[in-house]
């Protein structure tokens, strides 16, 4: 409990942060949020099980268009939300059942290539989608700072709920079974761990609150186009973060998306022609200078003092 | 009749699509490694084409020497600066390190040539011939011709040539070949920049066909992804037939489907194969 309190403090002043009544920090608040959600989601599946997922795009967008299509249906604002979430907790069922028995570079290339497959379709599908034109939401009867609250708390509880799963699974017996997973999937299955059901379930945990993201930020923004929800680099950006903050740990991905959006906001927006560079250089400086994260940095330091914490046991170089 | 003309699209088509792929699948099966880089070598091999033509007036058939050189350069020096560091990492780390390099090298370029479309127009074109009522548009045709030579090339080089026979010990077993005495590094950073060498080869003879611009580089990815998950990784032999078969498939997927939906088939034949015969058609082989 003595690590918990700290974590429940430090959201709860997050979610004061409306008080400074500044509109500005409220939507980096949420974007903060929104990128924690997708960090922590996609590091039970990469971080945990080691399996290079590429596919948080394809739940963020499906969750996106679902959310849209059913609030456009005239479905209750977190009525639509909850939905998303089942919808793409289903689709990462069925899409893991199908490819989680690939492995590595296969694996990746099959999760990367579905989010492209999602867009074409969404694309096309113009009687459902708007299709290249994009889907408009019912606009909020509320005022704009209302508005700019409601969404920051929204995102910030999901992303709660996400920190809540990760540390539930990292202490259950699904986060033991997924690290034996990534250090030999063989050995895993040879002791008894059910590798595939365990995978999948995996696969469903990093996809349930992405899909909520989506959708919220479809509700947020009030627009979505195939191009923004489902983008490469969707699925790119969380694994950045993980890696940043410290993958396959409960607190990384959290500490890696917020430095991901300080860095985002102080150099990116000013630089805006070579943004996409910057980010290029990041990873570069990411992977030869700081492989197991901030955590990583961290941790060796404490190493000799406290061989065994949970929290920062996970082998965060990997 | 109409099928045998799309029949013949889909073929020039797919000898280009193999010679993009082949370098990414050298470098997938001797190094372990997925080079998200390709696709921006290919429009940087095309940008060589065309900067070759329009300022010295060297014809893209030609200006391959020059692509190919330039790129073989650019690949070597990646592999031996950056990627040669995290040889033993995860599968992830070297993801994401050539994911991180694509961003840069993809931002340089639209940076120094901006992201217009540009074409090749040659000043004295060959056209097209008609043979037996079949059109064959002959610059098409050669370019074809061409990139499959370069591949028959780079497979008589692997199957031959002392520095080929090192790259695919390499591939089979590598603490072996460095006990006869190779210098794996060096075969690894020869091997990404022939990868390289095939994509900037491949980039000038697409720079006839297709406009150049470094918003192709994602297209050029995924057919190469495409090609090889099709043909089975790991040999010269399964990226040309990967190759062929996509054209072929692309172009009868146009007439039935739709011509904007090529890339949909292609992905999703990707992942139907993924699922169902991770293999490929071919099986799986090596650089034997």
């Amino acid at each position: 409990m003595t690590r918990v309190l700290p974590v429940v403090l430090v959201i709860a002043l997050v979610a004061a942060l409306p008080l400074l009544g500044d509109n500005y920090l409220l939507r980096l608040g949420t974007m903060g949020a929104m990128y924690a959600v997708m960090a922590l989601s996609w590091n039970v599946i990469g971080g945990f099980a080691g399996y290079p997922s590429f596919a948080t795009a394809a739940f963020f967008g499906l969750g996106a268009y679902t959310g849209a299509i059913l609030q456009g249906a005239g479905v209750y604002m977190p009525l639509a939300w909850v939905a998303a979430c089942l919808a793409a907790a289903l689709f990462a069922g069925l899409l893991g059942l199908a490819i989680l028995h690939l492995k590595g570079h296969y694996f990746a290339i099959a999760s990367l290539v579905v989010a492209e497959v999602l867009l074409e379709i969404t694309t096309s599908w113009t009687s459902l989608t708007g299709g290249g034109m994009g889907l408009n939401l019912p606009i909020l009867r509320i005022s704009v700072d209302a508005q700019a609250r409601l969404f920051f708390w929204a995102m910030l509880a999901l992303a709660s709920l996400t920190l809540a799963m990760n540390w539930i699974v990292a202490n259950h017996r699904l986060g033991f079974g997924l690290r034996c997973i990534r250090q030999n999937e063989d050995a895993s299955g040879m002791v008894g761990i059910n590798t595939t059901l365990y995978k999948v379930i995996a696969f469903i945990l990093s996809a349930v609150f992405v899909g909520g993201a989506g959708a919220l930020y479809a509700s947020w923004v009030f627009y979505i186009e195939p191009p923004d929800v489902f983008a490469t680099l969707t699925s790119v950006k969380p694994i950045v973060m993980a890696l940043l903050g410290g993958a396959g740990t409960v607190l990384g991905p959290v500490i890696g998306a917020v430095l991901f959006l300080v860095m985002e906001e102080l150099v990116w927006r000013n630089l805006l022609e070579i943004h996409a560079a910057a980010l290029g250089i990041l990873i570069v400086i990411l992977i030869f200078f700081l492989p197991g994260g901030v955590l990583g940095l961290f941790k060796r330091r404490r190493k000799p003092a406290a061989p065994s914490r949970p929290l920062a046991s996970a082998e965060a170089g990997r | 009749m109409l099928y045998a003309q799309i029949l013949i699209n889909g073929l020039v088509l797919g000898g280009l699509y193999a010679c993009i792929a082949v370098g990414f699948s050298l470098v997938w099966g001797v190094l372990n490694v997925i080079n998200i880089l390709h696709g921006t070598f290919v429009v940087l091999g095309s940008y060589i084409a065309y900067f070759c033509y329009v300022h010295l007036g060297i014809h893209p058939f030609l200006s391959i020497i020059v692509s190919g050189g330039i790129l073989f350069v650019l690949g070597f020096l990646v592999q031996a600066g950056l990627i040669n560091r995290v040889m033993g990492a995860p599968v992830l780390t070297t993801l994401v390190l050539t994911f991180g390099l694509e961003l840069l090298l993809n931002n340089g370029i639209l940076l120094a040539f901006s992201a217009d479309y540009r074409t090749v127009q040659l000043a004295n074109p060959l056209g097209s011939t008609i043979i037996g009522g079949l059109v064959f548009p002959l610059e098409r045709v050669v370019a074809t011709a061409l990139a499959l030579g370069l591949t028959v090339l780079l497979y008589v080089m692997l199957a031959k040539s002392r520095i080929g026979r090192a790259i695919v010990a390499v591939r089979m077993d590598a603490e072996a070949a460095a006990l006869m005495g190779v210098n794996v590094k060096r075969i690894y950073a020869v091997t990404f920049g022939v990868g390289a060498l095939m994509a900037g080869a491949a980039g000038s003879l697409l720079a006839i066909v297709f406009p150049i611009s470094p918003l192709n580089s994602t297209e050029f990815l995924g057919i190469a992804f495409v090609v090889c998950v099709l043909g089975g990784l790991g040999s010269v032999a399964g990226a040309m037939v990967g190759g062929l078969a996509l054209g072929v498939i692309e172009s009868f997927g146009a007439l039935f489907i739709g011509p904007e939906h090529g890339l949909t088939i292609a992905f999703t034949l990707l992942i139907l194969l993924l699922i169902f015969r991770p293999t490929g058609i071919m099986g799986r082989r090596g650089y034997e």
